[in-house]
């Protein structure tokens, strides 16, 4: 069967751990990765693997875009650059899935909206953050027994799995993940904590998610649309996982995950990376899917 | 009065009662306290005082607790009553933001710690810059230094002070250096850093060292102290400011502040208005013990109560896991992880 052809722009943690996602892939085929730096360990994997590699940045990728059929490119390199970047490659007909907190496009969590998505045909869909693809499932199953007044996330990363880029701009990760706490989780107000844990070996990922509920929280119906949530998360994530909770103090509902990921670049400590490529690739193959079937067109450039 | 090696020092005494003594009121401190306090620091000249949440800007949170008010009205109503103290506001990158760290100068901050964890002065680099652009005295706070060499704390000095730190802190945030430690780091910073950056260093006195490694901070360089009145802060608390400042008198450092004044401040306002004793009692002991982050204090006694664990055994368990500054909620999860650990090996 065809495979859609991806780009991976930028050759960091996420970059690398996304490629090897995307090689398991029975409908996407990573084709280019792009970095800024020739000495970077993720493009010496990408080219190990067979990938097409320019440490040429963006406009190194260009040229090559249409006569490598490239329909699918995947951003992770930074807020800042992100714009510009999906820009360049939405006019030559590329769909762009945003890994960086830009979020210029509609922000996605696979189990909570990606349905929703499929119809909408977006040249431009945001991943929002590690953090965000890890607790905002929490907060929509609690979201969808009673409303929620208040959602507060407390990530806590290991310091070896967070790169440079995320450790220059924290206050993006911190306002985009907050926001999407309330767009996607359906929170009223949303609050997002990072904290980053040099401890040696390193800690696993964890999330603690705060609920304040309107009324008495219904306890039953609460835990049974967490673990089915759990559930749903699994099913692309496989060590996402209840620690403990969901815990009633009040009208606060208290979960505490842990988050292991596949070991693919970085070991099993950084569920963070995994949580965020995994919904990337999965949210990619639902496009491919409808790019392979016909019900999504992507649109031709134009010719200069 | 017998003279000392570090007659005719000069250092600046940095007050935490309205910020670090909030943790030790579990963050109810009214405005109008905060007003009646900073009066009085004010009148002693003190010349830097801390004004916000315990955890800082940002800091209203389930994690951290919610305070009486916003930072904002706080620091409006000190800037208000204040003539010649400055006053500073903590941010940690990862809670607070540039964002808050402007509405805070608007309120009248003008001078603020930009706190990490010891080994990640590298989530810095945005804050301290913005710090500056607003023309803030800005201080680069390396919390829980305990867990890091002198090497190492040098290293992540000469990052904060690239990013435009005009301070750096030694921060002992678990109240767990020993004295040699402090003044091993700090001289070796001295040595590394630019001149004109001053060293700061930030005690608790969970093992009674608050103000003798303060005095050893500054006999290695330091020239910026924090501590707070009667001790109140996290944990066994701060050093306590009148104990400070009376040995640096006796010591001939020259604070520039009124220690009797801070002694009166201290004993007829806010030890009568402390919720407990601040002092190093078993838990608080532990911290320092078991190198655990001061804050951890109070939630994990509330932990105990209610999962039926001593505190003791969480506190532990927590120094045990490494867990630092900002994971509290890690508290509560240890102690339901240990609550039915305990209750299987019951059977």
């Amino acid at each position: 069967m065809r495979k859609i052809k991806c780009a991976l722009i930028g050759s960091g943690n996420i970059g690398t751990d996304l490629m090897y996602k995307l090689l398991r892939s029975e409908v996407l085929e990573p084709v280019w990765m792009v970095g800024i730096d020739p000495e970077s360990e993720g493009l010496k994997r990408a080219a190990e693997k067979g990938l097409k590699t320019t440490h040429e940045g963006i406009d190194g990728l260009l040229p090559h875009v249409e006569a490598d059929n490239i329909e699918i490119a995947f951003d992770a390199t930074s807020a800042y650059v992100h714009a510009a970047n999906s820009a360049k490659l939405n006019e030559l007909g590329v769909l762009m899935v945003d890994l960086t907190p830009a979020a210029i496009g509609p922000l996605c969590v696979p189990p909570v909206n990606l349905a929703d998505l499929a119809g909408d045909r977006p040249m431009n869909v945001n991943m929002i953050s590690c953090a965000g693809q890890a607790t905002i499932p929490m907060v929509a199953a609690v979201s969808q027994v009673q409303p929620v007044d208040y959602a507060e996330i407390i990530a806590s990363l290991s310091s070896k799995s967070v790169g440079p880029g995320t450790r220059a701009n924290l206050d993006e990760f911190t306002y985009t993940t907050s926001s999407a706490l309330e767009k996607l989780g359906g929170a009223k107000k949303g609050k997002a904590l990072a904290i980053i844990n040099p401890a040696e070996p390193p800690l696993i990922m964890r999330n603690t998610v705060y609920c304040e509920v309107e009324g008495t929280p219904d306890q039953d119906a609460i835990t049974a649309s967490v673990h089915a949530m759990i559930k749903e998360v699994q099913r692309y994530v496989p060590g996402y996982k209840l620690v403990n909770g969901p815990d009633f103090d009040g009208n606060r509902v208290a979960i505490f995950l842990e988050v292991a990921g596949l070991g693919d670049f970085l070991p099993t400590y950084a569920g963070n990376l995994d949580v965020m490529t995994a919904a990337a690739a999965r949210t990619a193959e639902m496009f491919a899917e409808r790019i392979l079937d016909g019900s999504f067109v992507l649109p031709k450039p134009e010719m200069a | 009065m017998s003279k000392s090696a570090m007659e005719g020092m000069k250092v600046k005494l940095h007050d935490m009662s309205l910020r670090d003594g909030m943790h030790a009121k579990r963050e109810q401190i009214s405005v109008d306290m905060m007003v009646q306090i900073a009066r009085g620091l004010d009148a002693a000249k003190v010349p830097y005082m801390q004004v916000t949440h315990g955890a800082g800007l940002g800091g209203n949170s389930i994690q951290h607790g919610r305070a009486l008010a916003s930072n904002a009205e706080y620091i409006s109503a000190v800037a208000d009553v204040v003539e010649n103290s400055v006053i500073s506001v903590l941010l940690i990158p990862g809670l607070g933001t540039m964002a808050e760290l402007k509405e805070a100068y608007d309120c009248g901050a003008r001078s603020v710690h930009v706190a990490t964890h010891c080994t990640e002065a590298d989530t810095s680099p945005q804050h301290i810059a913005f710090a500056r652009e607003l023309g803030m005295d800005t201080s680069g706070f390396l919390m829980m230094s305990h867990l890091n060499s002198a090497k190492g704390l040098t290293e992540q000095a000469l990052l904060m002070e690239s990013y435009g730190a005009n301070t750096v802190y030694v921060t002992d945030s678990a109240g767990a250096m020993l004295g040699h430690e402090v003044t091993e780091a700090i001289s070796m910073m001295r040595d590394a850093l630019k001149p004109e950056t001053e060293i700061g260093f930030h005690g608790h006195h969970n093992l009674g060292l608050g103000v003798s490694n303060s005095i050893a901070a500054i006999g290695a360089g330091a020239t910026r102290i924090d501590a707070s009145l009667a001790g109140l802060g996290a944990g066994a608390g701060n050093a306590p400011i009148e104990v400070l400042s009376a040995v640096c008198d006796r010591m001939g450092i020259d604070t520039g502040s009124d220690t009797f004044a801070l002694m009166d401040l201290a004993e007829d306002v806010v030890v009568p208005f402390m919720d407990h004793v601040v002092r190093a009692d078993r838990e608080a002991l532990t911290l320092g013990y078991a190198g655990v982050y001061s804050t951890f204090l109070l939630p994990a006694k509330r932990a105990a109560q209610r999962f039926g664990l001593p505190a003791r055994d969480i506190l532990v368990e927590l120094g045990r896991k490494k867990m630092i500054g900002g994971q509290e909620d890690m508290i509560q999860d240890t102690a339901m992880t240990m609550a039915r650990e305990r209750e299987a090996a019951a059977g």
